[in-house]
């Protein structure tokens, strides 16, 4: 009995090896993609995915990929990008800001696997990362905001504490204060990046205390459905939602990230792949602003304006001297702006934020 | 509109698809199985609510729709953990999984569609009387009908034979059965309609909380509810009152964030869970009223001897 044990498995074996020695004639790059949430978020997710559908696209018969989509941020992340990098992909994008440890470990295990990480600021021998300076819309839109708000509060509906979203919100309030030094924020931290139930309560008690425009660093369009049924303004996040407030949205700061994918894989592909940092913005096409919806005509002339300005180089959203809420000047690392170390790991908040950052 | 009245229409809106849920598991765990895969029938049941009102246009048939797919969810549960006797925490955590992937299959093609929202209810005069006419008069079905199901759950088990006998078997399942009482027909009973509860508080999510659908948008909510039947020690009236003040406190920490008071946000959104369990250990340890109603044979399984 057990010696035919050995035998068929033996045979399983031979089969498996012969299976995957074929896979390997074919030659097709194998790449992976991890998401957070799911792919239907119509957010954050959804828009990555759009970038490896487009990517796939430019790059057919030479790729083949993977998505894992709803992997919990953390330690446990780790399994799902091992699984992937154990079958054979070669090139692994991890698309979100919690699995930057997870990615860095499973790296370190799979030297001759590259990995690309999503917003996060460790990198490796094979570990690049990569993100968009969602800023700059952010400060487009804050300025669109201080036009367009009567009651002179922004409502903002955030997910963590980490430095991109506090990027964003000081982004956004700078941009405000440049047209109206009076704006106000109101912060709502749900603590999730996907919870359309309470991102929908979160957008109810801004508007109840007084809120006309809203805006968020979360993934589903529940905030921008209930603006839309209370009849105020809001900004779309990461893509246009503009099916889900039709009068309300008034733009949306919208990330692709096709072109960015197909250049990485085409890398791996001519064996010039390395690791670097890529922090694309309007001027790279990276962040893209939707349509310019809801507003009086010269409101829209400022907000196209300004990313003209933003897009050419000419106006920066960090420039200093920047103040921060307690009134202290913040020291200016990069000439006439804040550096992009600064801006990557923001832990304070700009004067006229009357909040306090969780955790700090 | 006053903000008291504002408050308290977002914590209705916040409490009502735990209650519907948690209130078919109270019947579910008093008849003696657990069923922890409250959250995959809540998805899967949010899932076709969504998909029937879509392709009808009508908001009942698609809650009709979350109620059958709750059913049917709790109808696999039922058969592997009734007819072939397999473990229940197992059977249920899979449950989750199955419904938490079929469900986004489902829907998949529903993502981004928009629907009209299960309608408020009107009436002249008493819908516009200041601060109580939006909450006692203009809500949803949903919300009108959580409570009737829970008044009607109470009635059941505290004064009905029917209730009593489901109460026996979830107790001592030998002696219900020595008795002659058929424990796996009623215990399948009790689990699909646990099941159609599950079912309608998913629908609820995608017809009136936020009226489009999107894969995993129920969050844990499920999970809540399962620890809501816990903490409420197998009591419908508590059960209640954990479930609105589980709601109550998700809203006002979100007020009291926006207000800027400073308390770290983590903090205040950990803020119901501690509430909640400490209000309903606190009440369950008050002199006077019974304590908990823990089912004896709850989570295990029956096998008929003859």
């Amino acid at each position: 009995m057990k010696k035919w044990n050995i035998i068929a498995m033996a045979a399983v074996l031979a089969i498996a090896t012969a299976t995957f020695g074929g896979s390997y004639a074919a030659e097709k790059l194998k790449i992976g993609f991890i998401y957070t949430g799911p792919i239907g978020d119509l957010g954050w997710s959804y828009q990555h995915d759009v970038g490896r559908k487009a990517m796939e696209k430019a790059l057919a018969g030479k790729v083949e990929t993977t998505y894992l989509e709803n992997v919990p941020e953390g330690p446990d992340a780790e399994r799902s990008i091992e699984q992937l990098a154990r079958t054979g992909h070669k090139l692994i994008f991890t698309t979100s800001f919690g699995f930057m440890d997870p990615t860095l470990k499973v790296a370190n295990k799979y030297p001759n696997v590259f990995f690309e990480h999503a917003t996060g600021f460790k990198r490796a021998k094979n570990v690049a990362t990569y993100a968009a300076r969602f800023y700059e819309g952010r400060y487009i839109q804050g300025q669109i905001a201080a036009k367009i708000s009567k009651t002179g509060v922004i409502g903002y509906i955030v997910s963590f504490p980490i430095p991109e979203v506090i990027s964003n919100i000081n982004a956004t309030m700078l941009g405000a204060q440049s047209v109206n030094p009076n704006m106000k924020v109101k912060i709502i931290w749900v603590n999730s990046w996907f919870d359309p139930g309470k991102e929908a309560d979160a957008a109810k008690a801004l508007i109840d205390q007084g809120v006309d425009v809203l805006t968020q660093h979360t993934d589903s369009p529940a905030a921008m459905q209930i603006a839309e049924q209370r009849g105020i303004h809001a900004f779309g996040q990461s893509s246009n939602m503009i099916k889900f407030g039709p009068q309300a949205q008034l733009t949306a700061d919208t990330d692709y990230w096709g072109d960015y994918y197909t250049k990485r894989a085409q890398a791996v592909l001519d064996g010039k792949w390395a690791s670097e940092d890529t922090w694309g913005g309007l001027g790279s096409g990276m962040v893209v602003m939707a349509p310019y919806t809801n507003m009086p005509d010269d409101v829209k002339k400022m907000a196209m304006d300004t990313q003209a300005a933003i897009t050419s180089g000419a106006l920066k959203p960090f420039k200093c001297p920047i103040t921060d809420q307690d009134g202290k000047t913040v020291e200016c690392k990069g000439g006439d702006q804040l550096d992009p170390g600064q801006i990557l790991s923001m832990n304070f908040y700009v004067k006229g934020v009357d909040d306090k950052i969780p955790g700090k | 509109m006053l903000m008291l009245e504002a408050i308290m229409l977002s914590v209705i809106a916040a409490s009502t698809p735990l209650l519907l849920a948690a209130a078919g598991e109270l019947v579910t765990e008093r008849s003696g199985v657990l069923n922890l895969g409250l959250e995959g029938m809540m998805i899967m049941g949010a899932a076709c609510a969504f998909a029937g009102t879509d392709l009808s246009g009508s908001v009942v048939v698609g809650a009709l729709c979350g109620v059958f797919a709750g059913v049917a969810m709790s109808a696999i549960f039922a058969i592997f953990t009734l007819g072939l006797a397999v473990n229940q925490v197992a059977s249920g955590l899979a449950l989750t999984i199955l419904g938490t992937g079929l469900s986004g299959l489902i829907g998949a093609g529903f993502v981004g569609q928009r629907i009209t929202p299960a309608p408020q209810l009107h009436l002249p005069g008493l819908t516009d009387l200041p601060l109580v006419g939006r909450i006692l008069f203009g809500q949803d079905a949903f919300v009108y009908l959580s409570v009737a199901l829970v008044i009607g759950i109470w009635l059941f088990l505290y004064r009905s034979r029917t209730g009593l006998v489901l109460r026996a078997v979830g107790d001592n399942h030998t002696s219900a059965h020595a008795l002659g009482y058929p424990v796996l027909k009623i215990r399948a009973l009790a689990v699909l309609f646990g099941g159609g509860c599950a079912g309608l508080a998913g629908a609820f999510l995608p017809l009136a909380y936020t009226p489009f659908f999107i894969p995993g948008m129920t969050a844990g909510r499920g999970w809540i509810a399962l620890a809501l039947v816990v903490f409420a020690s197998w009591r419908p009236g508590r059960l209640v009152a954990g479930a609105y003040l589980f709601g109550a406190v998700s809203i006002l920490q979100l007020h009291a964030q926006a207000l800027g008071l400073g308390i770290p946000s983590q903090l205040m959104s950990s803020l119901p869970y501690l509430a909640t369990v400490i209000v309903l250990v606190l009440i369950s340890r008050t002199r006077g009223i019974s304590g908990s109603a823990a089912p004896a044979s709850l989570g295990v399984v029956f096998v008929p001897d003859r």
